[in-house]
């Protein structure tokens, strides 16, 4: 392979300014790519965190309770009585404990956390405002929700008698760290409680809706004696989540319902932002194999004597063919290489630059390895299929006629 | 006589075979080419001296006919099999030179190893700065195609052309755009080589200076060997 690499390489060096401008064109073209595949990543995973809030990817919950008919008659018969859909009442999933272990080992799931939530009251003075009361195992619930990064003020300890609440709702009850509110739920009169800490979820309603107190103290006061109402799942891969999902079902009798399906008119917003994406970076991956391939198609003609010569010499066909293979997977790897350091920069500007209205970053910017060891070896077949026709060309020219020219 | 390199037997060759405007260039050439020869190849234009250099070159297939290139049947043999023969037998001059710009003088000559081994070796550096001292361009070794002249280019492209020691080196009008004087200086190295290295010469030339200086003169006239005769060592 030394010949054809060396030949390669002292074809594009010799090509100069065409050279310059095909790796050029080649990076700006893998730049853009870099930059929105890069963009769209960190801008869907903050919009899902946005939207999804402190809602887990997914939630195990007690199946719906249905009323059943007595007899099942044939479903001809007319004349049969309505049957009433039946309240849901506050159940606790069942025999929650002994579904641990199997969640525990199963791939995919990176958190678990069991949830004991349910409506209430929480009162300062004459103000009362109704709040779903979390009772949560701080630990499991961070890792399930990164609940942690919320928290402005305070801290995230749970001790009997701690709660924590929203900036919004402690606004409205007039409340900081350290202040004595009420709480208090259909069934249980109500204690007081200490604010031990605020969070911010970046939405107003957010902010108002959630009261969370520890496991214990939450069963106690939604009569969930020893039971949850919810186990919330974190899983490593976001959108592989309503797969997970369908496994888990089959696997329990409870109802398992992924933040896919909760949203899904958030999942339908960014599938058509992935597949725009797609086509975008599709047509800019063909752009550049064209802009590949037109430049080596030149370079052919513009060395067709000394492709004759090299024949003649006993360079065999196969050989003057990956000398320009080589030329366009070269020019592929250097476009790579330059696209990828660019397409980072600009992901970083944009990232500086584009604000939402309140002044927080549209999206963080990450350092995804993967993405540009991807794009490089992307980038190298690109390159190679773009040289293709050119290197077919290349190896059938007839030497005789070529050194003739 | 020593052993033939080249071994052609009724050989012919038709262009546009098989269609309306099918010419036949070369009818029946028979002609064999020995170890040390120095020969040259004269006719007119249109002749056929050049297809017939393709021919031994390996670098055009014959219609009919037999090629032998050092006793081994060469015409029936796939592409890559008759390249590798030209990189291993045959050494290749043309009339404008044909170096490659990309690479230094010493690069060109350092080629065809570089084709045989893969990679530019020591040994290789070493058999290309000794050829180019040999046609006297010792200071001009590192400098690109473009920036030597005529002459220069000449050498070099001789110098390429022995680079892997072939048997036989086929020249077409190796003098052809050379001053009369740089002329002479190029057939004079070739004829050096002749000489120290034994390498057999085939020269297509339209110089009859030239040809009058070689040893056998093939002179080829509408596609027919007219007159193949050594001349006498004496003259």
């Amino acid at each position: 392979m030394g010949f054809e690499w060396t030949v390669a390489l002292r074809f594009l060096r010799e090509g100069g300014m065409q050279t310059l401008l095909i790796v050029a064109g080649t990076t700006i073209g893998i730049a853009v790519i870099v930059f929105i595949t890069g963009f769209l990543g960190d801008l869907q995973r903050d919009l899902i965190k946005r939207t999804l809030g402190v809602q887990a990817h997914i939630v195990i919950r007690p199946a719906e309770e249905v009323a059943r008919r007595l007899r099942d008659a044939p479903a001809a018969t007319a004349a049969l009585p309505q049957v009433q859909a039946r309240a849901q009442r506050l159940r606790s999933v069942d025999q929650w404990q002994s579904l641990l272990p199997a969640l525990e080992v199963a791939p995919g799931i990176r958190a678990i956390s069991p949830i004991a939530a349910g409506p209430g009251i929480i009162t300062r003075g004459d103000v009362n405002k109704t709040v779903s009361i979390m009772g949560i195992v701080p630990a499991p619930y961070v890792a399930v929700t990164r609940f942690n990064d919320s928290i402005v003020a305070g801290d995230l300890r749970l001790d009997p008698g701690d709660v924590l609440i929203g900036t919004d709702l402690a606004k409205d009850l007039g409340v900081g760290v350290g202040d004595k509110v009420r709480l208090a739920t259909p069934i249980s009169p109500g204690d007081a409680y200490q604010v031990r800490g605020i969070y911010d979820l970046g939405m107003r309603n957010l902010n108002r809706a959630y009261a969370y107190v520890g496991l214990a103290p939450a069963q106690a006061m939604h009569a969930l004696p020893g039971g949850v109402s919810s186990i919330e799942l974190a899983v490593d891969d976001l959108f592989g989540a309503e797969k997970l999902a369908a496994r888990l079902r089959h696997t329990m009798p409870h109802e398992v319902e992924s933040w896919m399906q909760a949203n899904p008119q958030l999942l339908a917003g960014l599938n058509n932002q992935t597949v725009m994406t797609v086509l975008i970076r599709f047509f800019l991956a063909l752009v550049v194999a064209i802009g590949v391939s037109s430049v080596l198609v030149v370079a052919v003609v513009q060395k067709t004597k000394e492709i004759g010569i090299l024949r003649a010499m006993g360079a065999a066909r196969g050989r003057i063919m990956r000398v320009f293979l080589f030329q366009g997977a070269l020019i592929g790897a250097s476009g790579a290489l330059l696209g990828c350091a660019a397409g980072y920069t600009l992901t970083f500007v944009m990232s500086d630059i584009l604000r939402s209205s309140d002044g927080t970053r549209l999206f963080s910017a990450r350092l995804e390895p993967q993405l540009y060891l991807y794009t490089l070896l992307a980038a190298v077949v690109l390159g190679l299929l773009a040289a293709v026709m050119p290197a077919r060309r290349a190896s059938r020219l007839d030497p005789a006629q070529a050194i003739r020219i | 006589m020593s052993a033939a390199i080249i071994e052609l037997a009724d050989m012919r060759k038709t262009y546009n075979e098989g269609t309306a405007v099918a010419a036949e260039v070369l009818h029946g050439i028979n002609i064999a080419v020995h170890a040390g020869e120095f020969a040259c190849l004269i006719g007119p234009s249109g002749s056929g001296k050049s297809t017939l250099l393709n021919l031994i070159g390996l670098l055009e297939r014959p219609t009919a006919g037999s090629y032998l290139l050092k006793g081994r049947a060469i015409q029936q043999a796939s592409d890559d099999e008759r390249t590798r023969a030209r990189l291993e037998t045959l050494g290749f001059v043309f009339q404008f030179h044909h170096l490659l710009p990309a690479f230094s003088a010493l690069e060109n000559v350092m080629l065809p190893g570089l084709m045989r081994d893969g990679a530019f070796t020591r040994q290789q550096r070493a058999n290309a700065k000794q050829l180019l001292s040999a046609v006297g361009l010792a200071d001009a070794m590192d400098k690109p195609p473009n920036e030597l002249s005529g002459g220069m280019q000449q050498r070099v492209a001789i110098a390429r052309a022995l680079a892997l020691a072939p048997d036989l080196v086929l020249a077409d009008e190796p003098t052809g755009n050379l001053d009369t004087h740089t002329a002479d200086e190029v057939f004079a190295l070739m004829r050096r080589f002749n000489e120290t290295k034994g390498t057999a010469f085939l020269l297509v030339t339209h110089d009859p200076r030239l040809a009058a200086r070689c040893d056998r003169v093939i002179e080829l006239r509408d596609g027919t060997i007219v007159s193949d005769a050594a001349r006498a060592e004496t003259a």
